[in-house]
């Protein structure tokens, strides 16, 4: 390709690389090589030079873009996701995150609330006590994992589209952003579509029983439409929001819509 | 499908010149691509959560971590299914699946099957196929199809709901995309070794003749 370009006469190519790599960010460095070791399999049967991997990451976002378009277009607000009776509940249901489980956020329920900003009338907090009286309703659907693997579980919760009617909210906005108590600060955008669809919940107890450490006391959006991990857990804030805000995992590359 | 059925037929007659048409080599080069593409980032995929004991070396796998290799595998698709759904309806439409891959017969198949392995099967002719070449190329365009049906179920098990319900469910569908991923490798290797030992044959995938 462009490769010639890159060429600067008496300069060893791969020295050069390993100099750049070193004056990068760790975090950046570690990704970019890892990129570049992901295509090193793919330069010996292209002949491609591995320079041109940036501009093959570049590529692949933006295809990235287009398929959540397409998703957003094949999303059919009234198709619901299967559900199941709760004899085919997986016991036990995985727990999953990027830390181990004693890591895994402790929220005191007393203390808590959950912020609510943007673009919505009421920007009032909300104890847990406000949301348990609620009315929830009770949902047995799959979960599917990003990495593959699915389980089937019990959420009961609020209809997430009944809070955002409750607070005012725009539901012309583009997104509701959440953020969590997790480590390093796990937070992510859910179109707002898949906000209102019938299924979305803020989920407060999992097989009938308060919602347990391990699957992100106090509240849980559960989005059986989505993948798991825009199924954001431990939950402190939502923002209706224009603005694509980004989230943990979309910004590292995985798709934005994830949708299932 | 006139015009395409025509504009095939003057390269019939020529079947004595060219033994793969244009449109056939560049499509087997584009899904040869594709194929390499999805196999290698599918790997990867994979070994985030292994279907079985065992996991894909990173060597021969394509995106360095499960992110990167979703983003080739969700990229690599449409080259795979916009090029598969051409060759399908080309195939078709031009008659050329029905003027070499039919008919099957199980006689000519043992038969046949029989000449391969004693190395007594002929190649003169490479513009007709033998049955053991038909069988296997009626059954990898089969196995094509159900890969791209079963990823789909994956990629969208509630809009597509009634494409899972085909496979039964969403674990199944992986199984069955993961059966017909290692039905693709032992293809691949049969064809690419057997390529190799009639050489000719390649030449014909690559300028025609």
């Amino acid at each position: 390709m462009a490769k010639r370009s890159f060429l600067i006469p008496g300069v060893d190519r791969r020295l050069l690389i390993k100099d750049a790599v070193k004056s990068m960010p760790d975090l950046t460095r570690r990704r970019f090589i890892a990129g570049g070791a992901s295509l090193g399999a793919l330069t010996l049967l292209t002949g491609c030079d591995v320079l041109d991997s940036d501009r093959a990451e570049e590529v692949l976002k933006q295809v990235s873009k287009f398929n959540d378009t397409v998703q957003a277009w094949m999303f059919n607000p009234d198709a619901l996701a299967p559900t199941f009776p709760e004899s085919a509940i997986t016991k036990p249901f995985p727990f999953n995150a990027y830390y181990d489980l004693d890591d895994a956020p402790e929220v005191d329920g007393k203390t808590w609330k959950l912020e609510v900003r943007g673009l919505v009338d009421n920007k009032k907090s909300w104890t847990l006590d406000e949301l348990y009286a609620l009315p929830q309703v009770k949902q047995v659907t799959r979960h599917i994992c990003v990495e593959g693997w699915s389980a089937i579980g019990s959420w009961t919760g609020t209809p997430l589209r009944d809070f955002l009617k409750l607070i005012g909210a725009d539901t012309r906005a583009k997104y509701v952003w959440f953020q969590c108590a997790d480590k390093e600060g796990y937070n992510s955008p859910l179109d707002m579509r898949t906000a209102l669809h019938p299924q979305t919940q803020m989920t407060f107890k999992f097989a009938d029983e308060i919602l347990p450490r391990a699957y992100g006391f106090p509240m849980k959006i559960r989005v059986p439409t989505k993948l798991g991990f825009k199924n954001p857990k431990y939950v402190i804030s939502m923002e209706v929001t224009n603005d694509y805000k980004g989230g943990y995992w979309e910004d590292q590359g995985y798709n934005s819509f994830s949708g299932s | 499908m006139s015009t395409l059925a025509a504009a095939d037929g003057p390269t019939v007659q020529e079947s004595a010149k060219t033994i793969q048409p244009a449109w056939v080599r560049t499509m087997h080069w584009i899904n040869a691509v594709a194929m390499i593409l999805m196999i290698m980032s599918g790997w990867q995929i994979y070994n985030a959560s292994p279907l079985f004991d065992f996991h894909f070396d990173k060597s021969i796998t394509l995106g360095g971590w499960l992110g990167g290799a979703l983003l080739w595998h969700f990229a690599a698709m449409w080259l795979l299914m916009i090029n598969g759904l051409a060759y399908l309806v080309t195939g078709f439409a031009t008659g050329r699946f029905r003027r070499k891959l039919l008919p099957i017969t199980p006689g000519g198949v043992i038969s046949d099957a029989k000449a391969a392995l004693t190395f007594k099967l002929s190649h003169d002719d490479l513009s007709k196929y033998n049955y053991v070449q038909k069988l296997l190329y009626a059954g990898i365009i089969a196995v094509g199809v159900v890969i791209v049906l079963s990823g789909l179920s994956m990629w969208k098990p509630v809009q597509l709901y009634y494409l899972v319900m085909l496979f039964g469910d969403y674990p199944t569908a992986r199984y069955v995309h993961f059966i017909c991923m290692a039905l693709i490798c032992l293809f691949l290797i049969v064809h690419v070794v057997l390529a190799l030992l009639v050489p000719k044959s390649l030449r014909a995938m690559i300028i025609g003749r």
